[in-house]
């Protein structure tokens, strides 16, 4: 049964060369394309459902190889083209056949309108295809098939309204940034086969703990290029830029695959190389310092945003950032319990805005107005309007805010709780943990401010535009009370030990993170101090919500168009610290005086066209100029040089 | 494995990609035409390699280096005479007509 794995991946990418060739030749066929592009993603997750309960009734020890080709037999590297089934990618592999089903139905609502539906459809399915790839690759190169594919299909995604400029920049941004990223897991994976000798996970979890003592300079370097690549595809600081561009894509692709599953493989990668950073504990404290710096960074500017993209897109930064800390902290069960709980909650919070901008830009459009649909300025008030939508959004700003039973209380609790615990041993991660508090406050207070904003108060929109407001079809509100189920539920999958529960998640993880816990081993705090820390983070929670709630409220918001200037800090938060500007100044604008001054101006004109194109017109012209000078036409000096030359060769014959 | 078929492939793609460069007359498709060729290329060495050793898995890396170096020019050339004429049709550029 496991082996039929093959078709999780078979069915979506079917998907796409239908939606594909329907894309180029019918793209009216809305019906035929809906069908087949949903059609093909619940039966990947009717596949993926059947091989995780084999999974669980039978728990292999050792990982499941499905070994489909033969793919690159050159010399010592004989790599399989194969998939692993193991308790890791079981976990991934009901995430995203999971979410994305519901995410490809709500497409089904939310595009209906779009003259690309059949285009969308065939990237949506091909991205699962590269998604699924990634998670169920066996070895880097076939994984790093699928983190580069996810990256093509992302930009495909983001710039898909690409006759706009600004997206189609924001598509090239997020492909150049990620780039960078790719650079470091290629020369990781090189050392990997330089110093291990294969590439295989398998190989690697056999011959690391052999070949690496703990702490040496190698296996640091390999997981910091590693950490390079998690930087740039799960958006973390320094590379985290392109992420809230990345919301110029319809607001389905950003719930997709800019919160719930791409930007988690940085997290995926982590966990499943968990041996080589438990063996190179600097670089897990890099992890989790960097993961813990890019929370509280990103939860700040979320604070001051009015894009209600923007503040989740920011919100997603900082929610990767806490599954950094984790994995960087040893936690490899609470990185991917957080991620799988932030994949229910973020996708239903970006579903919800999705129906919120639906409503606004069908309010708009009926009224000519050009007003911003996603200005959550021009909101307010939709709590009377948008019923459905308001109490399933409430439900996921609980869950992210960490407040009981909800799913991402138990996921954070976990996550501070190892922090702290690691402290004991390593006592930066003190500073972790209280860079992950605050940025945990900062994260219940702008949910507060987005939920009080959007739908609270009066409403903002205009008055001939309110009759126009209303909740979204039941295509689109179906799958949200889904995601709404399982973010108030997400929790029993990992539930405490003092709470009646197994740690089921954790037991159910143990044979893959069983390697990484000889060398990096971290114990959980108990009793007292397990109490108070969840007291912390549930006090937090709830004063970071009725302060988010109560700044809000508590002054008028203005529509944007009246709106005055932010200033002073509000102002610098607004503009993201002026981080892409920092950026254009140091590395944009020097590289484009480079090619245009030094390589176009100095190089093509000036050597190549000016010196070797021209120049050898020249010399041939200037030679031939000279010797033009050596004609006087007078015969008397012909007949003189004539002798000359008889003379001298006779002399050499001679001689 | 497979060594006939691939090869076979190989010949049907470079076909294609000559037959494309012959007849059409817009500059990007003939740009596609040319790097289909390469890969028809590419994909008989990899066959080949097979039987051969290593060698011809490198000789690929080679070529797509050139392809990538290739594509980055040409594209900045085609752009180029888009600005100029408007229009990347070969038949309208005749710039070394005597």
């Amino acid at each position: 049964m496991t082996s039929l794995v093959w078709l999780t991946v078979a069915l979506p990418l079917a998907g796409f060369l239908v939606n594909g060739t329907l894309a180029l030749r019918r793209p009216a066929a809305k019906d035929l394309v809906s069908f087949v592009g949903v059609g093909v993603l619940v039966g990947a997750f009717a596949v993926a459902l059947s091989v995780c309960v084999q999974l669980w009734l039978h728990p292999p020890h050792a990982p499941i190889i499905v070994n489909l080709w033969r793919w690159l037999p050159v010399g010592a590297l004989q790599l399989d083209f194969a998939f692993q089934v193991d308790q890791l990618s079981a976990v991934m592999l009901l995430v995203i056949t999971g979410v994305g089903s519901l995410i490809h139905l709500f497409s089904v609502g939310y595009m209906k309108s779009d003259p690309g539906y059949a285009r969308y459809f065939s990237y949506l399915n091909l991205f699962v295809v590269f998604m699924l790839v990634l998670v169920l690759g066996s070895s880097f190169p076939v994984m790093f098939i699928g983190w580069e594919g996810v990256g093509l299909c992302s930009y495909l995604l983001i710039g898909f309204w690409f006759s706009d400029k600004v997206n189609a920049d924001a598509g090239k941004k997020a492909f150049i940034v990620n780039r960078i990223g790719d650079f470091g897991f290629m020369i990781a994976m090189f050392m990997i086969w330089h110093h291990l000798g294969t590439l295989t996970f398998t190989g690697m979890v056999e011959r690391a703990p052999a070949v690496f003592s703990l702490g040496s300079g190698v296996v640091t370097a390999i997981t910091l290029f590693l950490f390079l690549g998690c930087a740039g595809k799960s958006a973390q600081i320094p590379l985290y830029t392109w992420l809230p561009d990345a919301m110029a894509g319809p607001t389905p692709v950003s719930a997709l695959i800019h919160a719930a599953t791409m930007v988690t493989a940085g997290v995926y990668l982590v966990a499943r190389t968990n041996v080589l950073f438990a063996l190179a504990p600097l670089s897990s404290t890099v992890v989790a310092g960097i993961g813990a710096l890019t929370a509280l960074f990103a939860a700040t500017i979320g604070l001051r945003q009015y894009d209600i993209k923007k503040v989740l897109a920011y919100s997603t930064v900082s929610q990767l950032g806490f599954m950094f800390v984790a994995v960087g902290t040893g936690a490899y069960t609470a990185g991917v319990f957080h991620l799988v709980a932030h994949a229910f909650f973020k996708a239903l919070l970006f579903l919800g805005a999705g129906s919120v901008i639906y409503a606004m830009h069908e309010a708009y459009h009926a009224t000519h107005s050009h007003a911003d649909a996603q200005d959550m300025r021009n909101m307010g008030g939709l709590r009377q309007h948008l019923p459905v939508t308001f109490w399933l959004m409430l439900i996921a700003t609980l869950a992210i805010a960490g407040i009981p039973p909800f799913a991402g209380f138990f996921s954070k609790d976990e996550i501070l709780a190892a922090a702290y615990a690691r402290g004991e041993s390593i006592p930066i991660f003190y500073v972790f943990y209280g860079m992950s508090v605050i940025a945990a406050l900062l994260t219940s207070f702008y949910m507060a401010r987005l939920m009080a904003m959007t739908f609270l108060g009066e409403n903002r929109t205009g008055e001939q535009e309110r009759p126009h407001l209303h909740d979204a079809p039941l295509v689109m509100t179906g799958p949200l009370v889904v995601l709404g189920i399982f973010s108030a539920l997400g929790g029993l999958l990992n539930l405490p030990r003092f709470l009646g529960g197994g740690g089921a998640m954790e037991h159910w993880l143990e044979p893959v993170t069983a390697p990484a816990a000889r060398y990096f081993r971290l114990e959980m705090p108990h009793g007292s101090t397990e109490f108070y820390l969840i007291g912390a983070a549930v006090a937090i929670g709830v004063v970071g919500l009725v302060a988010g709630w109560w700044f809000t409220s508590r002054r008028r918001t203005l529509p944007a168009s009246e709106s005055p200037e932010d200033t002073g800090l509000a102002r610098v938060l607004y503009r993201k610290y002026y981080v892409d500007e920092i950026y254009d100044a140091i590395l944009v604008r020097p590289l484009l005086w480079l090619s245009r001054v030094v390589l176009w101006k100095g190089v093509d004109q000036g050597a190549v066209d000016g010196a070797a194109v021209n120049g050898t017109a020249k010399v041939s012209r200037g030679l031939g100029w000279l010797g033009s000078r050596l004609q006087t036409g007078q015969v008397g000096i012909y007949v003189v040089l004539f002798l000359v030359g008889v003379l001298w060769i006779l002399q050499t014959v001679a001689g | 494995m497979l060594l006939g078929p691939s090869l076979a492939l190989s010949a049907i793609l470079f076909s294609l990609g000559v037959a494309g460069v012959l007849l059409r007359r817009n500059a990007i498709v003939l740009f596609m035409c040319i790097e289909l060729m390469l890969n028809a290329v590419n994909l008989s060495f990899v066959a080949l390699a097979q039987l051969h050793g290593a060698s011809g898995y490198v000789m690929v890396f080679f070529v797509m280096t050139v392809a990538a170096a290739e594509a980055a020019v040409g594209l900045a050339i085609i752009i180029g005479i888009f600005r100029h004429k408007q229009s990347v049709d070969l038949g309208n550029i005749n710039l070394l007509r005597g």
